[in-house]
């Protein structure tokens, strides 16, 4: 199964799942409203140094966050 | 009289729209159902008055943060007669489900679809009547930055108000919402038939400079940089028109004031000039630079880069048990702790949300910057003034850092870390302005309220009891001052400091207006007179610690109030005095050892 944060900058993926399992429901809702919804696509834009947070597009939103949260998104290619 | 909430997610430009349609006459009141402040303003529409409460931003009616329960409690206790639905058009494709979650509760709605310039630049349209026919409610576009869209939207409320007389009240916001999968579905269908939006978007603009800003290596040191040319920029400018404020009051006391107040009684005399004038418009002559600073600072917050300082941020505040945003609250805290302690909100685990409020009041607020740009004046030349203020300011950093480090035992959480990162945005004259003006306003509040009880008490305590001389050990303050003095020499802080000191607890803008009140002259006199009293490593030590013990009542109250517990305002109180003693006696006793 390919997660997120394995993705590199610069790498496009579709994202085909959210680890609820290892998600309380809040997190999930808010990650939904952000946008991460199954389907969508997705695009690494850069990721910080000493592994600092991802800076990811989704549509026409922008988000970062840490590989901790990125490990939650399921993603296909 | 008729009432509107204004709703929507983060970043939307929702604020911007409150102060766009409230002018600058908003006021902070209290809610039924909630224990945190409110905008709200007074609206005319229709020839009803209207009052609009400005909700916080969020993502989600079914959140666990603060924020979304202030909303949730708020829309349960309180009757609406209409809400306005605050939308980004360019994310319109996922921020929808805000508006069908809202629509589920059957209050009279308004979908205001915001940034309309930016959607348009994105080549995105939509169909608003389709729109407004699928969700069954009426759909406007606007621009809250430039106004387009304003007229409308009042007239649009004033048809709604006029045909539903009676208020709506939700009885319980959480059982009324509609189930996920179906708003879902729902979104989706509505987007496809109202919106069309293009298969790229780049904004071309924010992503090259992106690659700037938030480049690996680079990053950091270009935000370091940006930081101090800005602070070199406020004290360029600032200063020259701080001299001038100065050179008018003396002229006004000298000219105008003194004959007209020559037959007074000289205790009155003594009252009106040397007590509220003098410790008043000693403050008041920090005014330019006060403003200039928040002029600078809005402009930073609605530009978009502080988020992109919580992404180059993150790495480093993880290791204190802290996240980017915390860093970004820091920066927000160098205008004033207060807002800064509210902002903490958003976060959901309450270890990350203590963790941080224990950090801000180390954050070097306007009110301190006053006493900084006041002391160095008196005591360093002006070649070393840049360096000292900077050597303030990574003490602030310092001691926030320190305390994040040994208290991260006692607030461990796993706060998930998600940030969504706005373009960068250049805000309009008008928004630069109705900021700054808000400001000044909040600041000659405080002005009149604090820092005239403060120093009318200075100048009781510095006068009475009336046998001894003025300001000598024989008054109250002087035997104030001796009862303190085990505790302050050891850190060089003499009576005269000691005072003010004792009346920067209530709020710092008093400090500054006390020591005039204290040596009873005002400007360069006062300058000159604190130059020959005091040596350079008393005013750092004095400054050293007015910059770490606790900033001021508001935000002791502000403490209490977001954490919801006395024991953690006292744990705050105590930590910050102990540490701004520690602090204050390894410099002095440090420099003295070393021969200064």
């Amino acid at each position: 199964m390919n997660l997120l944060h394995n993705l590199e900058s610069g790498d496009f993926a579709i994202i085909s799942g959210i680890n609820a399992a290892n998600a309380e429901q809040s997190l999930c809702k808010r990650l939904m409203a952000l946008g991460f919804r199954v389907g969508k696509q997705i695009e690494v834009m850069r990721k910080a140094s000493f592994n600092g947070p991802l800076h990811v597009r989704i549509g026409s939103t922008d988000i970062i966050l840490r590989e901790s949260e990125a490990k939650l998104i399921q993603i296909s290619h | 009289m008729k009432r509107i909430a204004l709703l929507g997610m983060p970043n939307t430009g929702k604020s911007t729209l409150f102060n766009r349609l409230s002018g600058a006459s908003a006021r902070v009141g209290n809610w039924p159902g909630i224990t945190v402040d409110l905008m709200s303003a007074k609206l005319l529409i229709g020839g009803d008055i209207a009052e609009l409460i400005d909700l916080p931003g969020i993502y989600d009616l079914h959140g666990f943060s603060d924020d979304e329960q202030v909303v949730r409690h708020f829309l349960s206790n309180n009757e609406v007669d209409l809400v306005y639905i605050v939308l980004n058009a360019t994310q319109i494709d996922r921020q929808l489900s805000l508006a069908l979650q809202i629509r589920s509760l059957g209050i009279p709605s308004m979908l205001l679809l915001n940034m309309q310039d930016e959607a348009k630049r994105a080549g995105i349209t939509i169909d608003t009547p389709r729109m407004a026919e699928q969700i069954n409610m009426p759909v406007l576009q606007l621009s809250a930055k430039y106004g387009n869209g304003c007229p409308e939207l009042l007239q649009k409320a004033a048809e709604i108000l006029h045909k539903n007389k009676e208020k709506t009240s939700v009885d319980d916001v959480a059982k009324r919402l509609e189930a996920d999968n179906q708003i879902e579905a729902e979104m989706q269908s509505i987007v496809e038939n109202a919106v069309q939006i293009p298969t790229t978007l780049n904004n071309d603009t924010s992503d090259k400079i992106d690659k700037v800003l938030l480049h690996p290596w680079l990053g950091l040191p270009i935000f370091i940089l940006a930081t101090l040319l800005l602070f070199q920029f406020i004290f360029t400018v600032g200063a020259p028109l701080q001299d001038a404020m100065a050179w008018l009051f003396d002229t006004v006391r000298s000219n105008i004031l003194e004959p007209l107040l020559s037959t007074a009684p000289s205790w009155l005399h003594g009252l009106l000039l040397d007590g509220i004038y003098n410790g008043v418009s000693t403050v008041a002559a920090f005014v330019p630079i006060i403003v200039l600073f928040f002029l600078v600072m809005s402009m930073v917050e609605d530009s978009g880069y502080l988020s992109r300082a919580a992404f180059l941020m993150d790495a480093f505040m993880a290791k204190l048990g802290l996240d980017g945003r915390g860093f970004v609250m820091v920066l927000m805290g160098f205008g004033c702790n207060v807002p800064a302690l509210m902002g903490t909100r958003v976060m959901r685990a309450k270890g990350m949300r203590l963790l941080t409020m224990l950090t801000i009041p180390f954050s070097l607020c306007s009110a301190r910057l006053q006493i900084f740009v006041f002391i160095i004046a008196v005591l360093f030349k002006p070649s070393q003034a840049a360096w000292v203020m900077f050597s303030l300011y990574m003490m602030s950093l310092f001691t926030i850092f320190l305390t994040a480090l040994l208290f991260k035992g006692q607030y461990k959480n796993n706060e998930p870390f998600i940030l969504e990162l706005p373009p960068y945005r250049f805000p309009t004259a008008r928004q630069i302005w109705l900021r700054g003006w808000q400001e000044v306003r909040h600041f000659l509040v405080r002005a009149s309220k604090f820092i005239i009880f403060g120093v009318v008490m200075v100048w009781l305590l510095t006068n009475f009891p009336s046998n001894v001389p003025a300001a000598s050990a024989g008054t109250y303050a002087g035997q104030i001052g001796a009862f303190f003095s085990p505790f302050l020499d050891p850190i060089g802080i003499d009576t005269q400091l000691a005072i003010a000191l004792i009346f920067g607890f209530v709020a710092k803008e008093i400090v500054i207006g006390s020591l005039a009140v204290i040596y009873g002259l005002q400007g360069d006199a006062l300058m000159t007179q604190m130059a020959q009293n005091l040596d350079w490593v008393q005013g750092m030590s004095f400054m050293l610690f007015s910059l770490i013990y606790t900033p001021c009542l508001s935000t002791i109250a502000t403490l209490k109030t977001e954490s919801n517990s006395s024991a953690f305002m006292w744990v705050s109180i105590i930590w910050s005095i102990a540490l701004a003693w520690l602090v204050s006696f390894m410099f002095y006793q440090g420099a003295r050892l070393l021969g200064f």
